[in-house]
């Protein structure tokens, strides 16, 4: 249904965006390579289906425009009006007028240059009649620019108007600005309107609904009316007008009885007079609000009269609806919106009357009598004249009883609240209510951190007796510990023992460090045979020294180790003969003699700087010198692995490695 | 309140203090300061971080278990106040405290000088069993001490004197 789906409307787009998207449209769906080369028929064809295309689309796009805004005379009248009323019905039909024009225009500058195409005799030209055609329309649409604007503008306003179904039960509350209509739609439903303090606070239409007797109820608050002529009055009130004037409702006139509003009684009477035409047919009540500021017998006699004047015009409603005229029917209520007295009370009795009203309505039509072959109520026969009246058990009554006798309000936080100063001023005890022990604990502060621990992974009912266990405990420890520091003292050694001690450590790691070099070396070292036994680790006196370290006596094993050994060569006395082989004889002599004289171990060398007189040497710096150039140059030869200045020899001349293979950069000429 | 403690250094979070970093599997890891922060960032692993207590439980410098520790623990049912129980509370922190910090400090004192009594009682034993290597054993029976053996210098003048032991 129309009046529904207002937020259904597509989006307006304004003038520019409109170009754009239809010619960025056209551009991309439409081939786009043409060639001069082509047949003039394929160059036709090719710019009227771009002509064509844009056409198909403006018109499109302006049809669902037209389509989808609403036209005021089809819809409802509540609709028709309040949108008239909104924006001015003229307006809106000019400016959708103008969107139809803008697309037969279209279609008539399409028509017009498909034919000039038709007729095109070169690229360049069916080109610029196919530019001047798009270039018209788009004209076209800048001009209608605004009217797109307004339209939009329309469209989002609309999608925002609360939705008001205007065939369902409806309660409508009018009244002045100010007199609690507001709080009383926040009351009854979950609508939540502003409320101020100011007049027209409301300025549109607000729905809210509630339940009754199983049934779903609109109430509509609507702006305040003042009390002017009919053509004064400003696009607000004419909203509410609207209302009351189209819906089929239940009116519920506010009146304010204390005068809080800003507005007399007599004001309020006058503007009900000069609305009440509308209000025919219509279940009106008369609701009397702010009782809690003025009670509704406290008010003065003139204004009592009007009041009366007032509910005697309601009452005629309710005659002519044909219901009974009795003043139990509540056609005039007092409530407070302040205190929720009376609230439930006046909606209760709208509800009623509406229904009422609406049942009566469809009992009358015609369409009822369908309804009713279909139902039928079964009553039961009475089988007896006896009576059966509902059974309440005693304690019920009792219970309902003493309920009715004593109905105080219990004193609620939100009271205690009120009274200490407001919500920002008092802050509710939360430990009011807490079970302790001992009562005088309530309003204890437990400290939660101490010493750098949370107190409330200590607390533990029986922490005393745990903490006499550890006290125990730690005595015993402590006797222990002082008993562990005696005992120590016990063990030392003495100077000698600690001599013996490190003697023994250091023959085992001697030990241990030969062992280390001999298992380096193990496959490169030569055993040297004892005849060149440099070190002279195999002598006699030596192995006497260390037996007799270790407390024997040595004699007997040296002795033994002495006849043992091979005895020396005789030396060959040297004149013997004179050959050449003597020369051998007479060396190797001198060179056994050398080697068994060992008169002295070590020869004493001279000091490396002193100047040898035969020598040639000016002082010991200069000896020093030469022999640091000596040994630097035999330095170099031994890397060479030369034997000494005069070893040219190269092993190998031209090795493998050096003289094969390609470089990864750079040539291979030099090698 | 509660304060938490530091996931790298295990040293107690104050309130307005640290940060909080929740991993994508859902695990809170709280830093006390931006050091133990930047440590995590890089990976790095508290057990392996000397200055962690991590590390210090681990390779046993400080103390790990002790009935002290058993006071303290997260209960997960609350007690209803009770106000002598709190004042005993409070007066126990402050015991248990002590007795704990008492304790902890022992047990480093023991960790520092414990090597002697056993160096002691090792070097005693070396000395026992290695004794062969300066002394032979035939000596040892005849003059049992562990000592180094005294060399007997026969002097040609027929005094015998005992000198000592040469260095070789």
């Amino acid at each position: 249904m129309v009046q529904y789906n207002f937020k259904k409307i597509t989006v307006v787009p304004n003038g520019k965006d409109f170009v754009d998207i239809i010619l960025s449209r056209t551009q991309r769906k439409t081939p786009t390579v043409v060639h001069k080369g082509y047949a003039i028929s394929r160059l036709r064809q090719f710019y009227m289906r771009k002509v064509k295309y844009t056409q198909q689309n403006f018109h499109e796009k302006l049809s669902t425009i037209i389509d989808e805004f609403p036209r005021l005379d089809d819809i409802h009248p509540f609709y028709g009006d309040l949108l008239h009323v909104l924006y001015n019905k003229d307006h809106y039909k000019l400016a959708l007028g103008q969107i139809n024009t803008a697309r037969n225009l279209i279609s008539k500058i399409a028509k017009d240059y498909v034919k000039l195409l038709k007729y095109g005799d070169s690229l360049y030209r069916c080109k610029c009649l196919k530019v001047a055609a798009l270039g018209r329309m788009c004209t076209v649409i800048k001009r209608i620019a605004p009217s797109l604007a307004y339209l939009e503008q329309i469209r989002q306003h609309m999608a925002r108007l609360p939705s008001i179904d205007p065939n369902t039960r409806t309660i409508l509350i009018c009244g002045y600005p100010n007199v609690g209509k507001s709080s009383f739609i926040n009351k009854i439903t979950r609508a939540d309107v502003d409320v101020q303090p100011y007049a027209f606070t409301t300025k549109s239409l607000f729905v809210g609904h509630t339940d009754y007797k199983y049934l779903r109820y609109q109430v509509i608050d609507t702006p305040g009316i003042l009390d002017r002529p009919f053509e004064d009055r400003n696009i607000i009130e004419m909203c509410s007008i609207t209302a009351l004037a189209h819906l089929r409702a239940a009116v519920l006139f506010f009146l304010d009885i204390s005068g809080s509003c800003g507005y007399s009684i007599a004001q309020q009477a006058a503007l009900f007079h000069s609305i009440k035409s509308l209000f025919l047919n219509k279940p009106l009540i008369i609701v009397c609000n702010k009782t809690d500021l003025q009670p509704l017998e406290g008010i003065s006699e003139e204004d009592k009269k009007l009041v009366m004047e007032m509910k005697a015009e309601a009452m005629k409603t309710v005659i002519g609806q044909g219901g009974e005229p009795t003043d139990n029917l509540g056609v005039l209520l007092t409530m407070s919106t302040l205190t929720e007295e009376g609230v439930i009370a006046v909606k209760n009795a709208a509800c009623e009357r509406l229904l009422d009203q609406r049942v009566e309505l469809k009992m009358k039509s015609k369409k009822i009598n369908d309804c009713l072959n279909r139902f039928h109520v079964a009553i039961p026969k009475p089988r007896d004249q006896k009576e059966r009246p509902p059974c309440i058990p005693q304690a019920v009554l009792e219970a309902k009883a003493k309920e009715a006798a004593a109905k105080e309000k219990r004193k609620t936080e939100r009271d205690l609240e009120d009274e200490n100063g407001g919500a920002g001023v008092y802050s509710a005890s939360l430990k009011k209510n807490y079970i302790l022990a001992n009562d005088e604990w309530k309003e204890d502060i437990m400290p939660e951190i101490m010493d750098g621990h949370n107190v409330y992974d200590f607390i533990d009912p029986d922490i005393l007796h745990r903490l006499e266990e550890l006290e125990q405990e730690d005595g015993l420890r402590q006797a222990e510990e002082d008993d562990d520091d005696f005992e120590i003292d016990g063990k030392e050694l003495t100077p000698e023992e600690q001599q013996a001690l490190a003697e023994i450590r250091k023959k085992k790691s001697l030990l241990i460090q030969q062992h280390r070099v001999k298992k380096s070396t193990a496959e490169s070292r030569p055993i040297v045979p004892r005849k060149f036994d440099k070190d002279r680790r195999f002598t006699t006196k030596r192995m006497g020294r260390q037996l007799s370290s270790l407390g024997l006596d040595p004699t007997l094993a040296i002795n033994r180790a002495r006849s043992q050994s091979r005895g020396r060569k005789r030396v060959r006395s040297p004149d013997r003969g004179a050959d050449d082989v003597m020369d051998m004889d007479v060396d190797t002599p001198n060179k056994k003699l050398r080697i068994q004289s060992r008169s002295r171990s070590r020869s004493k060398s001279r000091p490396p700087g002193e100047v040898v007189p035969g020598e040639g040497f000016k002082d010991s710096t200069q000896k020093i010198k030469a022999v640091k150039l000596a040994k630097k140059s035999a330095k170099k030869r031994n890397k060479d692995a030369r034997r000494g200045e005069a070893d040219r020899v190269i092993p190998t001349l031209r090795p493998k490695h050096l003289f094969s293979g390609k470089r990864s950069t750079g040539k291979t000429d030099r090698r | 309140m509660r304060m938490k403690k530091c996931w790298f250094c295990s040293s107690t979070i104050y309130p307005g203090h640290g940060i909080q970093f929740v991993r994508n599997d859902v695990k809170i890891f709280r830093f006390c300061r931006s050091k133990c922060h930047k440590n995590f960032k890089m990976k790095r692993n508290p057990r392996k971080v000397k200055w962690t207590k991590a590390y210090r439980r681990l390779h046993g410098k400080d103390m790990t278990q002790d009935s002290t520790f058993e006071f303290e623990r997260k209960r997960n049912r609350p007690e209803r106040y009770d106000r002598n129980v709190t004042e005993n509370t409070l007066k126990a922190i402050k015991t248990i405290d002590k007795v704990r910090s008492r304790r902890e400090a022992k047990h480093i004192e023991r960790r520092k000088k414990g090597k002697k009594a056993q160096q002691t009682i090792e070097a005693v034993k070396e000395l026992e069993q290695s004794i062969s290597l300066v002394k032979a054993p035939a000596f040892l029976r005849v003059d049992p001490s562990l000592t180094l053996p005294k060399i007997m210098v026969k002097v040609s003048q027929g005094q015998e004197s005992q000198s000592q032991r040469m260095e070789e």
